[in-house]
């Protein structure tokens, strides 16, 4: 690794790696539009932008996956053509991206060694040994080269890609997709302390978010990027000696120009995070509950242990944990998708333990699911039939089982003008609606009729500040008029932001419940790693 | 409208692209054998259309294939892949072959035609029921149980013949023929008989029950998301029996109506492999019924027209089996330079393609940029 001096009094050296120019058009979407980038040994480049933005397409750029249509990239002051995984490689370009891609059966080592090709087909493992040694010492790794990679936890699986990426020696430039879409806040603090040792040891490190607050924290330098645009960004003698405050308020402007004064509000959840603490108001009955909730957990579900919880009427219980922990499957529960190996689910005190989908639906139980496209919406059918995909053969919208186009469409077009959900026509195609309007459409669908337990699964995740505040202001409206809330999301910020009570899910369990308040984030982190008294 | 105009003409054309090529490598074939390929076709359409005579002969023929076409419109509208129709098929006309002559005897000609029809669609849709049980409830490949259900059911109907129903007549083993005025009434003066509007009717009710009614789209939601199925509270493993039984009935029901309105008797080993044939013309017809209707007369045309030409010819009419293959071939090869083409399948609809496309490297469904449209099809929308 090159040993540069970060030193930013001086004049400034050139920059290692130059984006000039970079345009990418994808048919219907100009992802990349004359996008310039510097990147320089030793400083982290934050790269912020909402979902859609073209974030992704630069780093596909940069590491050899796309060919742009137009622009240059330098390396070292030379124009070079990154036409390859393999070619961005050799330039010592690494990439952790924003899924994991270890294989979980094998060691740790054995993964890493799997990405690097030795010439001659050979396993040099004593060699690899040493450079692990060297790389986890950089990084402060806890965990051998021996270990499973399937039962590292995700923040060391994370350190393993990292490794991965640094794997060849003379690495110079980092990517890195979304690092902290999986971590914990403790997690969170150690990248920083990760970052820190990286760029000390002159490595330019590209860091992707969506987040501003990471950005700020983060990154030596940001670059905001809109709709393929890069609409501004900050060097680091701007971002230094400012507050937060000051800093988040700029970027919002470049992101969001003349609109950014409305959507404060919105900022400042990602920002702050400061808990606002819902009016305490009386709550109702007890609308959910279930009780001992066990799933024998399989390929493609977490095992869940007696899992307790109860929401009341009016009331907003959030599910923190990181992503993969059960809550899933503990929503499927709830929704009827699944039946559970032991355990109760009560609706208003009625055992519906064994009642199916339909059934539960019928006494106001909704579930908003967070794969929106998997199973949520049918792709290919319109929006309209999609609006009402879980009433199918009901009235009014059939009749002795024919179907009644007036009244589905009229529906529909009730329910995407109340959420403004932006399509051509409800006869589009759902498949050609954004995220976001898939989401506002789905949102719309459970909220419609008289719901009065609802299951919020992630309900934000990918959405843009404002379609996520929209989605959360609908919750808020929700619960004040007595609707009993569940909201399972893996932002803690959000959770805070919103719900009366928290509880933490951690490896299948309840690791514990508490009320919001101040510093509520700090016991979440720690129960969020925790492991029950009853585990193993 | 004029962009619906435009769609059924592109998907007219399309379909007609590997028809137009198959008829072609066909006749290079024809010449290399030294026939002539032109006199051929000339001869095929002479006899299987413009002929009155021939022509009836091909509307008689389709009436089974309609049926047929039906019922595995049904199935794989909902993703569900039965390919045993040459079972389901025999089944229901070994039932109505061995049935007839003593209901007829006992009750006459409308009783007999009616309860035989019932037979032979309750066999058909039973027949299923092994497959769809197993799919439904244990994910067992259908394509699989559903093969291995049509031989036995091949062999159940040979032994059925070949036993109980062996009439006392000597030469090869058959049932009592059911004799012509006791056979389905034929329309006005011609030799169409009444199961040809039957056929016509199922494939019209199939339709309609696919594109406007709440079982249709509940079917169609299993076939194109069955995530979505279940989310939605819907009951697949119900569902999936039922798309089968449905399946299989109109297809017992051709064997049946095979039976009552051209053969009137069952010899052993008769297996026309009608399921084989109505496969590629279903899709060709994007599974769509009314496309299906007119592809399946018009390859009725050919086969009739066909076997005279290769009679006339002088070569085997399994020439016809040849032009059959080519279609097939030729409709894999042009699907396959669409999607490379990025113009989404034509042949399977969208619905369906969804679950048939190899996923893609990129995680485009997660972000918030609009994803490519499959197939430019309007026909899973309404």
């Amino acid at each position: 690794m090159v040993a540069a001096e970060k030193n930013q009094r001086q004049a400034q050296p050139p920059p290692l790696c130059g984006l000039s120019g970079i345009t990418k058009v994808f048919p219907g979407v100009v992802a990349n539009d004359a996008v310039d980038l510097e990147l320089r040994a030793g400083e982290v480049h934050a790269l912020l932008g909402e979902n859609g933005a073209g974030k992704s397409t630069l780093i596909n750029v940069l590491s050899g996956m796309y060919r742009p249509d137009a622009g240059e990239i330098r390396f070292d002051g030379r124009p070079v053509e990154i036409d390859s995984p393999r070619a961005a490689i050799e330039l010592g370009i690494g990439t952790v991206y924003q899924h994991l891609t270890l294989v979980p059966t094998l060691s740790v080592l054995e993964n890493l060694m799997l990405g690097s090709h030795g010439g001659t087909g050979r396993l040099d493992t004593a060699a690899a040994r040493a450079r692990f040694a060297e790389l986890a010492g950089l990084l402060g790794v806890d965990f051998g080269p021996g270990a499973r990679a399937g039962a590292l936890a995700l923040g060391q699986q994370q350190q393993v890609e990292i490794i991965k990426a640094l794997w060849r020696q003379g690495s110079r430039v980092l990517i890195l997709d979304e690092p902290t879409s999986m971590l914990t806040p403790q997690g969170y603090d150690e990248l920083r302390h990760e970052l820190e040792h990286l760029t000390a040891e002159g490595l330019a490190v590209v860091l992707i978010t969506h987040k501003l607050h990471e950005a700020i924290e983060l990154g030596d330098r940001v670059t905001v990027l809109r709709a393929g645009r890069v609409v501004g960004s900050l060097a680091p003698g701007e971002l230094r000696g400012r507050s937060e405050e000051e800093l988040s308020a700029r970027i919002v402007e470049m992101m969001f120009g003349e609109e950014a004064p409305e959507l404060a509000g919105a900022v400042e959840v990602e920002v702050a995070a400061a808990p606002r603490q819902r009016a305490r108001r009386q709550l109702g009955e007890k609308a959910l509950e279930a009780s001992e909730l066990a799933l024998d957990g399989d390929e493609e579900a977490v095992l869940l242990r007696a899992i307790d919880l109860e929401v009341r009427a009016g009331e907003i219980v959030g599910v923190a944990g990181v992503d993969g922990n059960g809550q899933r499957e503990l929503a499927e529960l709830i929704a009827g998708q699944r039946r559970p190996r032991a355990g109760r689910v009560r609706l208003f005190g009625e055992d519906v333990t064994r009642l199916g989908v339909r059934e539960r639906e019928r006494r106001g139980l909704r579930y908003v699911t967070d794969d929106r496209l998997g199973e949520g919406t049918v792709a290919e059918l319109d929006v309209a039939m999609n609006a009402v995909l879980k009433r199918i053969g009901t009235a009014p919208f059939w009749r002795a089982g024919a179907e009644r186009r007036d009244e589905i469409e009229r529906f529909a077009a009730g329910l995407v003008e109340r959420f403004d959900v932006r399509t051509p026509s409800v006869r589009s195609r759902t498949a050609t609606l954004s995220g976001g309007n898939v989401q506002k459409l789905l949102l719309a669908r459970e909220l419609a009729g008289e719901p009065r337990v609802v299951v919020f699964n992630k309900p934000t995740h990918g959405l843009d500040v404002r379609t996520a505040e929209f989605v959360r202001e609908q919750i808020r409206e929700a619960a004040a008029r007595g609707l009993a809330a569940l909201v399972i999301s893996t932002e803690i910020e959000e959770l805070v932001d919103l719900c009366d009570r928290i509880v933490v899910m951690s490896r299948g369990e309840v690791t514990g419940a508490v009320e919001n308040a101040e510093g509520v984030e700090e016991r979440i982190g720690a129960l969020m790693v925790a492991r029950g008294g009853n585990g193993p | 409208m004029r962009a619906r105009a435009l769609r059924l003409g592109e998907a007219t054309l399309v379909a007609a692209i590997p028809i137009v090529l198959a008829l072609v490598a066909n006749g290079i074939l024809l010449a290399a054998l030294g026939r002539d390929p032109f006199a051929f076709y000339g001869d095929m359409f002479e006899r299987g259309l413009i002929e009155w005579q021939g022509f009836q002969e091909s509307i008689i023929r389709s009436a089974p294939l309609l049926l047929i076409a039906a019922g595995l419109i049904v199935a794989f509208r909902a993703n569900l892949w039965n390919l045993g129709a040459d079972g389901q098929f025999l089944l229901g006309a070994a039932l109505t072959a061995g049935l007839a002559p003593s209901l007829l005897e006992s009750l006459g000609v409308w009783p007999m035609l009616l309860i035989t029809m019932a037979v032979a669609a309750v066999a058909g849709g039973a027949w299923t029921l092994i497959p769809a049980i197993l799919r439904g409830r244990y994910g067992v490949n259908e394509i699989i149980t559903t093969l291995m259900m049509s031989f036995i059911g091949i062999g159940v109907a040979n032994v059925l013949v070949k036993g109980p129903f062996k009439t006392d007549v000597g030469g090869v083993a058959r049932t009592d023929v059911v004799a012509f005025d006791e056979r389905f009434p034929l329309l006005f003066d011609t030799r169409i008989h009444l199961g040809f509007v039957i056929a016509v009717v199922a494939i019209l009710a199939v339709h309609v029950l696919m594109t406007r009614t709440s079982l249709g789209l509940r079917l169609r939601v299993l076939g194109a998301n069955p995530r979505a199925a279940l989310h939605a509270g819907l009951r697949p493993v119900r569902l999936t029996v039922l798309a089968f039984a449905i399946s299989g009935a109109l297809i017992g029901l051709s064997g049946s109506v095979e039976i009552l309105g051209v053969q009137g008797s069952f010899r052993a080993d008769f297996n026309p492999a009608y399921g084989l044939l109505v496969i590629p013309l279903v899709f060709l017809a994007r599974l769509n019924a009314i496309g299906s209707l007119v592809l399946v007369i018009a390859f009725s045309v050919i086969q009739i027209g066909g076997e005279s030409a290769a009679r006339q010819a002088e070569v085997t009419s399994d020439i016809l089996f040849v032009l059959v293959g080519l279609m097939l071939l030729f409709m894999a090869v042009i699907e396959y330079l669409r999607v490379r083409l990025g113009l989404g399948m034509r042949f399977v609809p969208p619905e369906v393609a969804e679950r048939l496309r190899p996923p893609s490297g990129e995680g485009g469904a997660a972000t918030g940029e609009p994803r490519p449209a499959i197939g430019a099809g309007e026909v899973g929308s309404r």
